[in-house]
């Protein structure tokens, strides 16, 4: 375990009570001290549990539909049901874990930290957020037992068919909706703070590279969700008074709704993946002992892959029958997209380079993302190109892309992110050798899961089919064996970590020697966050002080 | 937390929720524009069967509605109660009048089975149907939105009778107000979409 000896002069401060035995506001006890919680801490645990409890909802959806396609014809369901899990699949991974998972749990518990402060600015709103999170997903469980069943839309939702089917959509879009307004909330919870709560002493290029993914996410958060909500509201009413809107005969096109729907929803893949990439910007320097190769360049990048982002969206459409102007234009707009997200990158693997590197579990982890984000960006430009996509269009080729960049980057940064701030977060240490075995597993379960996709879509399996011809056993076999390596990978990581609970709370203030704001306070954090008034940085990523330190302790 | 107001944050916190309310209905601008451009002839048929005068009306109505929301707020910085409280009872009656209006507009429509889904629209020209289905979606989500609002300033009003909005504290009545500006203006556009378009 990398425990710092100078770590242990900081035993006085740990003494001071932590948010866990100081409830916000004052005065509430037992469960309503979470409930009616002011305190951004406790409401990024509450989001964390809510989370976790929907990762793994949706992943074990997910292993058995890969199940299903381990052999030929039906093996444990039938199409129906096959269609629903995916839709259900999708539904809960983008809206109840992509979206919320790294702005909601770490976002709402080290931003304020992050930067200097003692809550976020709103609050309140805050715990509504919370609230509404909750909310959307006992709609979308409602949906399953209420109506026509599960929607078996996919989570797109295209018009006409889910307009026509019987599934039960509106319920399904009613809870996307409000969980879109949580998330909407949050982002301007965030850019608020940002602007309004941070430290006087803290000027813009002294802000963490985490806060600033944060706040790149929060604008689009706040300037995309409404989109999708107008589009969920549409949805409803033509499913309740058949206006027309999307449909041709009746003067609509159903082009449009597509646009609609890409409007946020590529947006929202930057919402995903900008705070994942955040997560990566804080560790990589921290177990590299070495400040962070182009500061300037990343938080530049963030902004622009904000912006860009937000321009890609028909990318989705080559195929659509949209005019060969838009594909070409939208193609290239895609391609300048990939250029902010290489600059990161590239960053990365600078700031590694002859820095004194330490292996943990988070920086493993941190790893495993570069490889797999790499990949899933690369293939992304196969995509992008609009030549190339008219054969992969809809086919294994795509699952597996977006599952490269979703799970291979938000999911690792996730798991990253966890393994880092867990220590901070409760005030225990969680055992290693369990940590870099399910890391190990996941990882390999990764590759061997959607390698095989890849290949598999560029033989033109489709996606979304519940079978297939003899000739693409052997790819999906080899898949549903790495689904099921990966799943016990992630379990083992999260068992690990659950079980770390019962250890004391002995974690010291700064276990990894990290140099942002969060590393200066108490495991876990105080009520207020800081004890004393927070010394800002010249520069955050400023490591001379630790490497000093640990010189000194002679090593 | 309570001891410190940051009316500047607040007031910031309001923008970021309208722009997004803006966006809410941009999305049905971008229907709007695409539609228009299909059926540009068949928009202005149907602009020419709604009722020009009660339009009007509620676009003078709304906007004194907005001044009296925006006196208020200057009277209750003078301190002077009565006076926020009476502009602020006028506003709600133009609130009020605004939603009459609609509903004997929006009542003569449905009586000449002019609605989603009626069978007049469903055997007329397609784009006769697109641009009905579209004053009612508009409409019918700013005519919530004005709802909303009202409910708003209702809380506001509240809040002033018990001396909890003052001249010194009155985030509340402001945001109020930004939300009634927002209701005003997204009308202001769409007025001329669905009653003046030639």
């Amino acid at each position: 375990m990398v425990i710092m000896s100078s770590d242990l002069q900081d035993g006085i401060m740990t003494e001071t009570q932590s948010f866990f035995e100081t409830p916000s506001p004052r005065g509430l006890t037992g469960v309503k001290a979470w409930l009616l919680t002011h305190d951004h801490k406790r409401l990024g645990l509450m989001y964390m549990w809510a989370i976790l409890f929907w990762f793994v909802v949706a992943m074990i959806l997910g292993l058995l539909m890969r199940t299903e396609l381990m052999s030929q014809g039906r093996t444990i369901m039938g199409p129906e049901v096959y269609n629903s899990m995916f839709t259900l699949h999708g539904v809960i991974m983008i809206f109840l874990f992509a979206i919320p998972a790294i702005p909601a749990i770490f976002g709402n518990f080290f931003l304020p930290i992050q930067l200097g402060t003692d809550d976020v600015f709103f609050p309140r709103l805050n715990l509504f957020s919370w609230y509404l999170f909750m909310f959307g997903g006992l709609f979308a469980i409602f949906s399953l037992f209420f109506g026509g069943g599960f929607p078996d839309t996919g989570w797109t939702f295209y018009v006409p068919f889910s307009v026509s089917t019987k599934g039960n959509v509106s319920l399904t879009v009613t809870a996307a909706f409000i969980l879109g307004m949580s998330s909407m909330l949050t982002g301007l919870n965030f850019v608020t703070t940002f602007h309004r709560m941070r430290h006087k002493d803290m000027a813009l290029m002294q802000i963490p590279l985490f806060t600033w993914s944060l706040y790149a996410t929060a604008w689009v958060q706040i300037l995309a969700t409404p989109v999708i909500s107008i589009t969920f509201v549409l949805v409803m009413m033509e499913r309740f008074l058949a206006i027309g809107l999307f449909e041709p005969d009746k003067g609509g096109d159903p082009l449009l709704y597509q646009h609609l729907f890409w409007m946020y929803s590529h947006p929202a893949v930057y919402i995903m993946i900008l705070p994942g990439m955040g997560v990566i910007s804080e560790i990589i320097p921290v177990f590299s002992r070495k400040s962070i190769f182009g500061y300037k360049a990343i938080v530049i990048s963030s902004m622009a892959i904000a912006i860009a982002g937000s321009l890609v969206w028909a990318h989705h459409m080559y195929t659509s029958g949209m005019s060969d102007v838009s594909v070409f234009v939208f193609s290239l707009l895609t391609f300048i997209v990939a250029v902010p997200s290489a600059v990161k990158v590239f960053s990365w693997v600078s700031t590694m380079y002859k820095g004194s590197i330490q292996m943990s579990p988070p920086l493993f982890l941190s790893l495993c993302f570069i490889y797999l984000f790499t990949v899933g960006g690369l293939t992304g430009l196969v995509l992008g190109a609009a030549g190339t996509d008219i054969h992969v269009h809809d086919t294994h080729f795509v699952v597996a892309h977006f599952h490269f960049v979703m799970l291979g980057g938000t999911g690792f940064a996730f798991f990253a992110a966890l393994h880092y701030w867990w220590p901070k977060m409760f005030g225990v240490m969680y055992r290693f050798r369990p940590a870099y075995i399910g890391a190990v597993s996941a990882a390999l379960g990764f590759v061997f899961h959607f390698v095989p996709m890849l290949i598999l879509g560029l033989q033109g399996m489709p996606r979304r089919y519940y079978d297939y011809l003899p000739r693409y056993e052997t790819g999906n076999f080899l898949a549903g064996f790495g689904a099921y390596l990966l799943v016990a990978g992630v379990l083992v990581m999260f068992v690990n970590l659950l079980l770390s609970l019962r250890n004391p709370r002995t974690a010291p203030s700064n276990p990894w020697g990290g140099t942002t704001l969060e590393w200066s306070i108490p495991s876990p954090p105080p009520m207020e966050n800081f004890i004393e008034p927070p010394v800002i940085k010249g520069f955050p990523y400023d490591f001379s002080e630790i490497v000093a330190r640990s010189q000194q302790d002679g090593r | 937390m309570t001891s410190r107001i940051d009316t500047t944050g607040v007031r910031m916190g309001m923008w970021f929720f309208l722009y997004s309310e803006i966006i809410l209905f941009g999305g049905l601008f971008v229907l709007y524009a695409v539609y228009f451009h299909n059926h540009s002839h068949y928009f202005a048929e149907g602009g020419k069967e709604l009722n020009r005068i009660i339009g009007s009306l509620n676009t003078v109505v709304l906007l004194v509605s907005s001044f009296t929301v925006a006196a208020s707020i200057t009277a209750i910085q003078r301190e002077k109660k009565g006076q926020a409280v009476g502009l602020l009872l006028f506003s709600l009656l133009c609130g009020f009048v605004f939603l009459v209006n609609k509903y004997f507009e929006w009542g003569t429509k449905i009586h000449h089975d002019i609605y989603p889904n009626s069978a007049t629209l469903q055997d007329g020209a397609p784009g006769l149907n697109i641009f009905f289905g579209l004053y009612y979606v508009i409409t019918g989500l700013h005519g919530l939105h004005v709802i909303i609002g009202m409910i708003l300033l209702t809380i506001s009003l509240v809040l002033i009778l018990r001396g909890r909005i003052t001249a010194s504290r009155f985030a509340m009545l402001e945001n109020s107000g930004l939300y009634w500006h927002l209701v005003d203006l997204i009308w202001i556009f769409v007025f001329p979409l669905f009653y003046l378009v030639l």
